[in-house]
């Protein structure tokens, strides 16, 4: 029973009901919610922010805020779809992911080196590291839309079923980016949960000072970090110009914050040490469904942004806001001195 | 009857309220900074760089980004920071100009134009102030982070922005706007110039003249102890906001006058930009610190550096981000070895301060 | 096999010229409770980093087990059984109990991978070592802070720990933890594992240690057996003058109460409290944490406003709801925490004084500083209290602690001052200041302010204040005059015990 009273307070539960909620409602209103091509459609769409955010939430869970991953994707995105249409590549659809995961890699090992070595605040160096990302891909190698290698085309094409809409006439398929995305999650949440690794990320945003003199290696921590979320994101991009099925390479600046606001939403608190992949996911399957379900509803695209903003503030807001009346509220004398 | 701990000779309580030299150390390197730019542009270009309208076009370029730079760092010195910077400006700025379509009609007499374009003015600061003032709020009143406030509402600024222009820009604005907003007066001295002298000054003499100024610093080193001392910080914060919001306000309507047309997503890369002016014009991004004077060298800082890259054709406008993202790491790297530098000395006067 | 499980010789440390260490000299026997005791600077934080192995001594030896070493690593003073308590406990509030308590034995182990059984055996065998009743799942950031305490010292002894290094461990305890803490102590000695216990409050020196060492500026000043130390002895050793300790005797106490104070509750808080303040007394509230004094006091100044009852100022009854309420009536409050309550520590040491009269120091009207008489009034406070510094602008971290609190004080003073409420005035200060400060709230009761102490400081209670209130569970139970009591009888009546 008390571990039922425990699911309660989780913010997570709440995300849940949230998304049960307006699913209930959109189908009310369109009858297409729960419809096999709408919820495929669904998760094809929430594949490229969810990896996203598999590495975002590792960021802040150690304490920081990284907002260069979108930009880190697209510059792996970008030298790696130029690289293999220039030499007209037409080998396994590994390479490119390869090639994707280590110029992610060595971009992330630079955000490492500042963020470790030298401790400047992380949002300062990654909205700086973003800015030199782009600035090499439009200016070094300027940059402009490209179509894919082959490989990556019938490798974004595969999928690994369709699901038929009688009433739309319209198939969805479900890509195989999917178990892509899988193997990640799998991947974060051993190393999160069952490795020292792992809780040494909780311990080192939590309290860094204390990780420090517990015995943690604090240094090697961040720099895993935000290799990982290098590694990551330049897989992310691969997977986004495979699904896209061409490479543009400006199409994803600007969803590091709709992929931090679902992070945040999902119950990882900005402030580090705490926070759930469950929850992460949760969130971007929320973030998922208002964006795509708004057109569902009868309400024109642009009003998208108003909503992702509107979702940001209420959703954190409510959190916060718990916090802030608790603390206002003497809730015992005893805790705390 | 105790031994009272002897004051050590020849006290001299310093009462300047502004703190350790070190801040003015700071703006001198700032200033140094700046001359070599300048100089190192005009000696690759001397005839681009240093002409009269060369000088003129840059005095009408840097106070769109100056003025939100100036927003950011009053944000940033209280602790947070001002990510709606953009989505404000731009928005009151289709504000303005939805009023101004709305009420001045093709071949108004320029009278009611005048009339007209001094209440979308004042529309357009009203809404800012507004702006900041949510942002304030959800800041201190709800407690959302500051980061994740902005960020919030620098969608939801640009995407009603986007709904009342459906992602069009608002471009049939009385020309007369225009006229102001680009003129220069006495042939020589941009309007948008002197705006950003005016707001400079005021915000100046606000930082480090004024009550609000000193508890803003205060506010932003430690907001246990400010509440403790009795500091109201939640008018503090949303005060600070608002400012921000009407800066960003008149940044919104400086950039409708150059394009002479009103668009959601003006200066998308401007956020970045402030920051970086704010963080190399000596404000620390935990709070407590900075000045408008340090922000104003960073500005022309930037853009020296910035006219000077356009005058090079072959470097393509691109390369800014890759630059200002360098620059910004730079400065980082070259704050942490002073800062380093400073605390060192701290260190030994503290040991050193003669104590009972 | 040698008898000392610690011995330190003539360690010497300097940080860029500035000598923290001159040449120290400690030894410890095995199964000892030894007590280093000394002012803030004295060097006693720089030599436990040296003993256990996180700062490296410039000339000296330290010798472990009988194992002499010119240099030691953390890693190898942990696996020579050395055990730092830091006074934040180095805890994850975020994580659970039972991480806490296992993961830095994984570390040690070197584990890679996690194994959550293996993490409550871990927890459920620390936690046994002292009988400590906690639940293993619970989130540390939950728990009070002498639990969180406890689980440290769990955690230090699952490394088979030989000797415990304790920072200032009693700071945040209220005297029945102490007491509980002491316990422990003592179980720990019986299991052969030494001590070291860091602190300058001479009552804990007294009761819990066997010998001391006293350090002022990087060097030895005393070493000896407790019993020979008396508290004239150890207030000379620590700062190099003598003290004469009377109790206070109020100047001229005014009729009429400034501040009157009736039925005031607040839930969670305090219920139904009642009592007077003169102007000329110094009145000590002294209780358990949770007795509701902080709460209390945090009411008066408007942090957290009581629900019901009265309060009068000059018998007109007035509502005090916010912080500026409370300053507008003339209350002040100067905070238990100094360093995160009170303090903005890179600021200067003018703006630390005069932050909360800012509206005085100001034109009404746009609020422009007035500049002149903001330096004249930093000043004169610094003269009066004799705050040692000879530059206001250099920020208020560079003084010690003493002189910290100092600034604070001085905040307080000349605003439309009536009530002056000091929580734990001298806590985590230098007996040196710590005199200064009780001679400066004498001289102000003296002029005619009406102060009120809260500590549970014992001793300075007794000392300062002309009557002290005891409250428990949220009530004033009793009231007594300094001249007729105890600090026995004091400590029983706070307690539980009845």
């Amino acid at each position: 029973m008390l571990k039922a009273k425990k699911l309660f307070k989780r913010t997570e539960f709440y995300i849940l009901l949230t998304i049960i909620v307006l699913g209930i409602l959109i189908q009310a209103r369109s009858g297409q919610f729960f419809t096999g091509n709408n919820l495929v459609d669904l998760t094809r769409s929430m594949v490229v922010p969810a990896m996203f955010a598999i590495g975002a939430q590792m960021v802040i869970i150690s304490g920081g805020i990284d907002v260069s991953f979108t930009a880190i994707a697209s510059l792996a995105m970008y030298a790696t779809t130029r690289i293999l249409l220039d030499i007209n590549y037409q080998g396994s659809v590994l390479l490119a992911y390869a090639m994707g995961a280590f110029f992610g890699l060595l971009m992330g090992v630079l955000n490492a080196i500042l963020i470790a070595r030298f401790k400047f605040p992380t949002l300062i160096v990654t909205l700086g590291t973003s800015s030199i990302f782009i600035g090499i891909m439009q200016g070094v190698l300027g940059a402009h839309e490209l179509p894919i290698a082959d490989p990556m085309t019938a490798y974004g094409k595969a999928k690994l079923f369709s699901a038929y809409n009688d009433q739309l006439k319209l198939s969805s398929d479900m890509p195989v980016t999917v178990l892509l995305l899988i193997a990640l999650l799998i991947i974060a949440f051993f190393i999160m949960r069952y490795t020292m690794l792992g809780r040494g990320i909780y311990a080192v945003g939590g309290d860094e000072v204390s990780a420090q003199r517990a015995g943690f290696n604090v240094f090697a921590i961040h720099v895993f970090v935000y290799c990982f979320v290098g590694v990551v994101a330049g897989i992310t991009g691969i997977t986004r110009a495979c699904m896209m099925l061409n490479c543009h390479p400006t199409n994803l600046i600007g969803m590091e914050l709709t992929v931090i606001a679902a992070v945040v939403l999902g119950g990882t608190r900005v402030t580090g040490g705490s926070g759930t992949l469950t929850g992460a996911m949760l969130g971007v399957a929320l973030m998922t469904v208002m964006s795509n379900s708004l057109i569902l509803l009868g309400i024109p695209t642009y009003w998208q942004k108003v909503f992702t903003g509107a979702i940001i503030l209420i959703g954190t807001g409510v959190s916060a806001y718990q916090v802030i009346r608790s603390k206002r509220r003497l809730v015992t004398t005893q805790k705390g001195a | 009857m105790t031994n009272l701990s002897r004051p050590t000779g020849g006290l001299n309580a310093d009462a300047r309220l502004g703190g350790i030299a070190a801040r003015d150390k700071n703006l001198f390197r700032l200033i140094i900074m700046m001359v070599f730019v300048f100089v190192l542009a005009s000696s690759l270009k001397p005839d681009i760089f240093l002409r009269g309208n060369n000088f003129i076009s840059m005095a009408k370029q840097f106070p769109e980004y100056g003025i939100m730079a100036i927003g950011i760092s009053l944000t940033m010195i209280t602790g947070g920071i001002d990510l709606a910077v953009v989505g404000t400006a731009n928005l009151t700025a289709i504000i303005a100009a939805k009023f101004l379509m709305a009420t001045v009609p093709k071949g108004a007499p320029t009278g009611h134009t005048v009339a007209m374009i001094i209440a979308a003015v004042l529309i357009a600061l009203a809404t800012g102030i507004a702006a900041g003032s949510i942002n304030g709020f959800f800041i201190s009143k709800i407690g959302i982070p500051a980061i994740l406030t902005t960020l919030g509402t620098q969608q939801l600024f640009t995407g009603i922005a986007i709904v009342l222009t459906e992602g069009k820009p608002l471009s049939r604005l009385p020309i007369l706007y225009s006229k102001i907003g680009n003129k220069n007066l006495f042939g020589a001295i941009p309007v948008p110039l002197v705006i950003y002298i005016l707001v400079a000054v005021t915000v100046g003499i606000l930082l480090s003249k004024t009550r609000f100024g000193t508890q803003v610093y205060m506010l932003g080193t430690n907001e246990n102890a400010a509440r403790f001392s009795g500091l109201n910080n939640t008018w503090i914060t949303i005060r600070t906001y608002a400012i921000s919001g009407l800066l960003s306000a008149v940044a919104g309507l400086i950039m409708m006058a150059r394009a002479n047309s009103a668009k959601a997503d003006y200066g998308a890369a401007y956020t970045l930009q402030c920051v970086l002016i704010a963080v190399l014009g000596g404000v620390n991004p935990n709070g407590g610190f900075g000045t408008v004077q340090g922000v104003t060298v960073a500005v022309l800082i930037l853009q020296f550096l910035s006219s000077g890259l356009n005058m090079f054709e072959n470097v393509s406008n691109f390369y800014r981000d890759l630059i200002w993202g360098g620059v910004l790491i730079l400065v980082l790297i070259f704050n942490y070895a002073i800062n380093k530098r400073e605390e060192n000395r701290l260190l030994k006067i503290s040991i050193q301060d003669p104590k009972q | 096999m040698s008898d000392y499980i610690l011995r330190v010789e003539n360690v010497k440390k300097s940080f860029g010229g500035v000598k923290a260490l001159k040449g120290v000299n400690l030894e410890i026997k095995k199964g000892e409770i030894h007590c280093l005791a000394g002012e803030n600077g004295c060097g006693k934080s720089t030599l436990i980093k040296v003993i256990s192995g996180f700062y490296t001594a410039d000339e000296g030896t330290i010798e472990l087990n009988g194992k002499k070493y010119a240099r030691i690593t953390p890693a190898e003073a942990i696996r020579q059984g050395v055990q730092v308590i830091y006074q934040d406990f180095s805890i994850f509030p975020s994580l659970t109990v039972m991480e806490n308590l296992a993961l830095n034995m994984e570390l040690m182990n070197k584990r890679k991978i996690v194994s959550y059984k293996r993490f409550r055996r871990i927890a459920e065998e620390a936690v046994s070592k002292i009988g400590f009743k906690v639940d293993l799942d619970e989130l540390v950031e939950n728990l009070t802070v002498a639990d969180k305490q406890l689980i440290a010292i769990c955690r230090a002894l699952l490394s088979n720990a030989k000797l415990i290094i304790m920072d200032e461990p009693t700071t945040a305890l209220t005297k029945k933890e102490v007491k509980a803490l002491f316990s422990v102590i003592k179980g720990l000695q019986a299991q052969g594992i030494a001590i070291l216990f860091v602190s300058h409050k001479l009552d804990e020196v007294f009761e819990i240690s066997e010998r001391f060492t006293i350090l002022r500026n990087g060097e030895n000043v005393a070493t000896g057996n407790t019993g020979e130390l008396d508290r004239a002895k150890f207030a000379f050793y620590m700062t190099g003058r003598e003290f004469n300790e009377e109790p206070f005797e109020p100047k001229n106490i005014a009729g009429e109460p400034v501040l009157e104070v009736r039925s005031l509750s607040l839930k969670n808080g305090y219920r139904d409290v009642s009592f007077k303040l003169y102007r000329g007394e110094i009145l000590g509230i002294t209780g358990l944490l949770g007795s509701g004094r902080t709460e209390l006091a945090l009411s008066l100044f408007g942090i957290y406003p009581a629900e019901s009852g009265e309060i009068r100022i000059n018998g007109k009854p007035v509502r005090i709801k916010s912080v500026k309420d409370a300053m507008k009536n003339g209350i002040g409050y100067v905070p238990s925490d100094r360093l995160t309550e009170g303090l903005f520590l890179p600021q200067s040491i003018s703006r630390n004084i005069v932050v909360s009269k800012l509206d005085r120091l100001s034109t009404k009207k746009m609020g422009f500083l007035k500049n002149k008489e903001i330096a004249a009034e930093v000043e004169k406070w610094i003269q009066d209290l004799s705050i040692a510094t000879n530059d206001a602008a250099r920020p208020v971290q560079t003084l010690s602690g003493g002189n910290q609190q100092k600034v604070v004080l001085s905040r307080w003073l000349a605003t439309e001052l009536s009530v002056l409420i000091l929580n734990g005035p001298t806590v985590g200060v230098d007996i040196g200041s710590k005199y200064d400060i009780h001679a400066i709230l004498r001289s102000l009761a003296a002029k005619g302010l009406a102060i009120l102490i809260i500590s549970d400081d014992l001793p300075e209670v007794l000392f300062n204040c002309n009557r002290v209130l005891i409250m428990r569970n949220g009530s004033i139970v009793n009231e007594i005059n300094p001249r007729e009591t105890t600090e026995k009888q004091l400590a029983e009546m706070a307690t539980d015990v009845s």
